[in-house]
Order: C-alpha cells, then structure tokens, then sequence
C-alpha cells in the first residue's frame, strides 16, 4: 500500500469524523472498575537488554547498560511503587472514580488508582501546576481538559522512575500527555512521554482496560528488610564493559544488537531490514554464535561492590 | 514470542507513524528505508480490523496532537497553567511544613523557620539579594500571622473584646539565628546584613531600655566555616566581625538548647563533604532538612577538595541523610528537604541522587586504579549518562567535578607510568 493510500484514507476518515464530532464540552463517566487486556506489552516481566521500542539516547543506553537488577534490593528501592510514566504497563487493576463538588455538581477531579500505585488525582477545576521548584512524586501532578469525548491530561513533577523495569530510565524532567478514551465497555489509556534528558522523541504507548463490575483492587502492603548482606553504601551496578546481561534478549531472539540499542530507529518498520528472515524481518541471518558467546553461560562479571 | 517482537517492532508506533505521515513529518527522520513489499504488508496490513483500529484512533487523536512533532519538548495543547517562579534576582518562597519555609533565589536556597519565637535562617544568601530576603521574609511573617491569628475567645465578654485586633497584624518577630551549612560565598554572603536587622536577646543586668543590651541574630556553623572565613584571602581586606560566625560547634553535631518556633533544632556535621565544616539542619518536629550543598537537583555536588570536601564524603553524608529520613509512604513525603540548590526534595530524590554519586564514584575509583590520568579519566566519560541532566551548571561543568572526584580519591598521586609500560 503506498503512502499516498494511506494519506488519503486519513483525510477521508478525519473528515468524516470532523462532520459527525460532538462539541469539544461533552464529557464521559470514565468511574469504574477495570481490568487490563492482557497483551504481549503487560504480561511477564521484561526481559534483559530488551530496549526496543523506546526512543533511547545514548545517555539512556549508557546508564542502561550500568543497570543491575541487584539495586532493587536496597531497602530504598524494595518497596518503589511503579510512576505514571510506567504505571499502565503493567497486569495491575485500574480504578477510576470522580469527586464532585457538592454545590454545582461538577467534576472537580478524577482518581486513578492502580494496584502499585497511591491515588492519583487528575483536577479539573483549573487549578495550575506547581513551581517547577516544587517537589516531585511518583504521581506527578495532573490536570485534565475535555476534547470531545477523551479526556486529555498533563502531568507534570515526576520523579526519575523507569519506562521498563530492565534500567531504561526517565528522568525528573519528563512530562505526560495522555489521553482516556472510553469506548463502552472498552477503555484506551494512551501515554505520550516527553523526557528532554533519556529521550529522543516522544514515546507513545497505549493499554486497553474493559470493564469489569465484579473488580476489587486488593491493598499492597509491601515491608521493608534487609535482603541481601553488603557493606553499607553499596549500590549495585555494572561498570563499563561489564554487563554481560546486555546482550540477553539479542541472543534469545536473534535480534542483532544495533536493532536492539538503535533507539528511536527501532520503533519504526525500517528497522525490520536488519532484522533476520527467520525473526520475521528482512535482514540477512546472522552468523552462529560460538557457545562461549552465549550469556548466562559465562562465569559472570564481578560487579562493582564486589570481590573478584 | 518471535512474531510478538516483530509486531512489537513493526507496528508498535504505527499510530504516530500514521499521524506524522498525515503531517508530513516523517522526514524528519533521515533517509528511510522504503519497506519491502511481501512479508511486511502480511504482518501489518494482511488484518484490516487492525489496519482500520489504527487508522480511527489516529484520527480520532489527530484533532488534538496535530501540532506536536517528534521532538522532546513537552506538548502545548494541554491548557493547564504553570506556575512560574519569579525571574532572576526575586526570590521565591515555597511553604514546606509547619513553620518552615524555603526561599529560592537568593543565591543558595534559605530555609526560614518562622513563628512565635522569631525568624531562624538556614544560610543567608549572597550579599547582593539580603534587602530582598529581609522583604520576603516579612512577607512570610505577615502570612504565618494571618495564618495563626488568635481566635476570638467567644466567651468573657464583660473583659475581652473579640474586635481588639482590628486585623492590625503584629509587627514581624527579629531574625534570631543564622546557621551557616557551609562557607561557600552563596551561603554566607549575607551574614552581616541578615545579622543586623536581627537580634539576639541578652542577660546579665541592663540598666535603661532592655533593648540596648541587644545585639545582631545569632550566626551558627562549625567552626571549621569559621576558621576559613576568617582567614582573609591574599590582597583582601579581612571580612567583617560581623559576616563571621558567632557560636560554633567541633563535635558530631549541635543542638539548640531550647525549642525554637514549638520545635527542636539539631545541627548535624558532615565531615569531609562539599568542604570540611558543612552541616545540615534537622527541624524535629516539622520534619523538615536543610541539605546545604550536599544536594543539587539541577547539578553534581560542588565540593572543594583544598578545603577538606570528597566525594566519599558527599556520599556518606547522603546515605547518613536517608538513615535520619522517614518517608510517608514508598520513599515519598515524609521528611521533606530543601537541597542548597534546586527544588525541593525527599528521601527518593536523595536515593536517585545518591545512587547516581555512587556510581560515578566506583566508575572513577576504578580508573584510578588502573592508573589512569585525569586527562584519560576525562576523555572516557565517567559521567555521560548523568551529563545532560547535571553537567551543565556553569561555572561547575562535568569536567571540573570528574577532576574533583578524581583528586578525592587519590587519583594523579602515584608518579606517572613509564611510556613502554603496558597497561591491561
């Protein structure tokens, strides 16, 4: 299909819709319980080196590849609830529900709250976000606008947290806009990531939620111990060029490494040409990798902190 | 899994790829490759439902995110203002806690404890900006007093009259404590002013006005502040008596011998941090730290090696930090701190911070090892992934705190390596 059909669909389509859209006032009960639809972006846990799809820079990659996943047992980090950037990507439970003023009976603000997350206020009764000098949360600070039926929303005052949980890393700076899009029964959460320091252009990603009247979202406590015996001031970590578990999700699929670490390139279809016939792309196969190539075969490398 | 990655790939951003196209932004990346026919349109195109899910919802979003390009830069189209802090040379003032508040802008940030007792201060700024800080700081008064105006008693009408006040607020209570966290010129700079528009209340007998006896606020630090600022530099004129502190302490920490504004004060010593005479400030009951230097949001620790600072001691003093801390819930709130520059902050933000610290130090410490020079430590970019956000303050660059961190942990003091000698 050449581009002209696809432009040409997209023109067609928006104007048709344009001709039939409601008003830019109209609101939507968004309250409800909801389950996430299960996709291949929310089940499991994301495996190492996996950094597809996110618009990395060279910043991103290098603090990245310094990632250990060891770090999550400092007893800073044992209990870190997942930020708004993050939040969605996960199997976790959503509810939504709407505090209204008493007096004019509108919608002052919307709640959001996940399994791993506290509750999340989105205002919309106009109030503006804080000083930039303010401080940060795992939330951030949202305010909400009606655009016809979807409910545009800026967040703003995150702090750092991860867009995957295998060390890919927004930082303090980033901001959100998303958008909810309820659809009966169906409900679209779509988030766009701005993050001046980590990426390179904005990364869109979306999750479908159902609704589902039956849902109870249970309470996570979470306690904090001591998991692992070190010396105190230890922060796990690799040091540079010795992160073996890098190059973990390449072996495993056969995606070369440059597909893996081409950051924004790898969100796009062009990328499939380097990407082996047999791995469902269009690129040449690769070599066979000698065993002792292999990860995870290998005795690992002596991270920082550590006796070799 | 395979064809999962595949999907992944190809069709991850197929919504904003639709959008830039109706934009006619793709160019935006640079020579493209055009896709293959055959195998790409099976897996993207061959599922109309699909296909056509994508193409609504690309129009459906395309009335709101036309107007976006693919940059980095925050999206415009959400209308919700933004606070503005005032511009360069005004200070802003950010409530914390209780009776604690940060001033911003005066050169290193001030926290103001204010109430009953009078005005605490935790640094006083540079030189320059003391008339505005005496401003905002009456400001600030002003506001705790609306704040904590006496209620009417509703009762004994025949004695007290619920209108005696007239909402005539009472007159701003005196600055009574400077506290220095460090000696660095953005910290003590306005010492003298700040110290004479205050006061310090005085016994032993006084004959006439008990106001005489008086003199400036308090000025608080280790005694090693006091000992490099009294020392005046080269060709300078010494620094007046009244810029210098006034009670210093050499142990591990201080504590103010009374409760001050309802709460106790403790002083806590950060040897070997940003310089050797560093503290911090513990407000017990708000809950609230003054951090000094030992945290910057907006850049790596400005530490001074001549002067006793290292970045282990950065390091220690933060993790000491997280000991004292308590967060209200998962690493956020809790006890609430006001880094010496930069926004205000809590336990996570010190971890990030923390972690970030330590592991510039190990990478460094390594090379060190490795008998590395500066100049090759420099060249291999200890700090790249931590640069954009923190490396860009002017007038203490990436550079200049590798070499810090460098010389702090020994780096340059082994003689120089012979040319032939191999190195692993």
């Amino acid at each position: 299909m050449t581009d002209a059909v696809h432009v040409g669909r997209i023109v067609a389509l928006l104007l048709a819709v344009l001709a039939i859209s409601r008003p830019a006032s109209a609101q939507i009960d968004l309250s409800g319980e909801w389950t996430v639809v299960r996709a291949e972006d929310n089940v499991g846990n994301t495996e190492l080196g996996d950094w597809v799809g996110i618009p990395m820079n060279e910043a991103s990659r290098l603090r990245s590849t310094a990632w250990d996943a060891s770090i999550q047992t400092l007893p800073e980090w044992q209990c870190r609830p997942h930020g708004s950037a993050y939040i969605s990507r996960g199997p976790s439970a959503l509810k939504i529900w709407k505090e209204v003023d008493p007096v004019s009976r509108e919608t002052t603000a919307w709640h959001l709250e996940w399994l791993r997350s506290v509750d999340r206020p989105i205002y919309m009764d106009g109030r503006p976000h804080p000083s930039p000098n303010a401080a940060h949360t795992w939330a951030g600070f949202s305010t909400g606008e009606w655009v016809g039926d979807m409910l545009r929303v800026r967040v703003t005052h995150l702090k750092e947290e991860y867009l995957k949980r295998n060390g890919v890393w927004h930082s303090d700076k980033i901001e959100l806009t998303q958008y909810l899009i309820r659809r009966g029964d169906y409900l679209t959460y779509l988030v766009i990531a701005y993050d001046p320091v980590y990426l390179s252009e904005p990364l869109v990603r979306s999750t479908e939620y159902r609704l589902n009247v039956n849902q109870q979202i249970p309470p996570y406590p979470c306690t904090v111990v001591n998991e692992v015996d070190r010396p105190k001031g230890v922060v796990p970590h690799y040091l540079p060029g010795t992160n073996n578990d890098i190059t973990w999700f390449s072996h495993r699929y056969g995606i070369p490494m440059d597909v893996v670490t081409a950051g924004a390139a790898n969100m796009y279809p062009e990328i499939r040409a380097k990407i082996p016939r047999s791995m469902g792309g269009f690129g040449p196969e690769p070599p066979p990798a000698p065993p002792a190539a292999q990860p995870r075969t290998q005795r690992p490398a002596p991270r920082a902190g550590q006796q070799q | 899994m395979t064809e999962g990655v595949g999907m992944k790939l190809l069709c991850g951003s197929l919504v904003l790829r639709l959008l830039a196209k109706a934009r006619g932004e793709m160019t935006s990346t640079p020579e493209r490759t055009r896709l293959p026919t055959g195998p790409t349109q099976a897996s993207c195109g061959v599922n109309p439902a699909r296909w056509w899910i994508a193409i609504g919802i690309a129009v459906t979003l395309q009335t709101s995110l036309i107007g976006q390009v693919p940059t980095v830069a925050p999206s415009t189209l959400v209308h919700a203002p933004t606070i503005q802090p005032p511009p360069s040379g005004e200070i802003e003032v950010l409530p914390i806690r209780g009776n604690i508040y940060a001033l911003l802008g005066a050169g290193a940030n001030i926290v103001a404890s204010v109430g009953p007792d009078g005005v605490m201060l935790v640094d006083a700024g540079t030189a320059p900006m003391s008339d505005k800080v005496i401003a905002a700081l009456a400001e600030v008064q002003r506001d705790w007093s609306a704040r904590n105006e006496p209620k009417p008693l509703g009762w004994g009408a025949e004695t007290r009259s619920s209108v005696v006040n007239r909402h005539i607020v009472a007159p701003p209570k005196p600055i009574r404590y400077i506290v220095n966290t460090s000696p660095s010129a953005d910290h003590v700079g306005g010492n003298e002013k700040l110290r004479n528009a205050g006061r310090t209340f005085t016994g032993g007998n006084v004959a006439g006005d008990i106001r005489d006896s008086g003199e400036g606020a308090a000025i608080l630090a280790h005694e090693n502040v006091l000992s490099r600022l009294g020392k005046a530099a080269e060709g300078q004129p010494a620094p007046p008596a009244d810029a210098l502190p006034t009670d210093t302490y050499f142990n591990e920490y201080y504590k103010l011998s009374h409760f001050f504004n309802g709460e106790g004060v403790q002083l806590l010593h950060m040897p070997k941090a940003n310089t050797d005479g560093d503290s911090i400030v513990y407000f017990r009951g708000s809950d609230v730290i003054a951090l000094g230097d030992l945290m910057a949001t907006e850049s790596y620790p400005v530490f001074d090696v001549e002067k006793g600072g290292s970045i282990d001691g950065i390091i220690d003093g933060l993790n000491a930090v997280l000991d004292l801390a308590i967060s209200e819930f998962r690493l956020e709130g809790g006890t609430m701190m006001v880094p010496g520059h930069g926004r205000i902050v809590d336990s996570g933000d010190v971890a990030y911070y923390r972690d970030m610290l330590t592991i510039i130090r190990d990478r460094v410490k390594d090379m060190v090892t490795k008998e590395m020079t500066l100049d090759e430590v420099k060249a291999a970019r200890p700090t790249a992934d931590y640069d954009t956000e923190y490396g860009k303050t002017p007038g203490w660059t990436s550079d200049q705190f590798i070499e810090a961190v460098y010389k702090s942990l020994g780096g340059g003091r082994t003689p120089p390596r012979a040319p032939a000698r191999q190195r692993k």
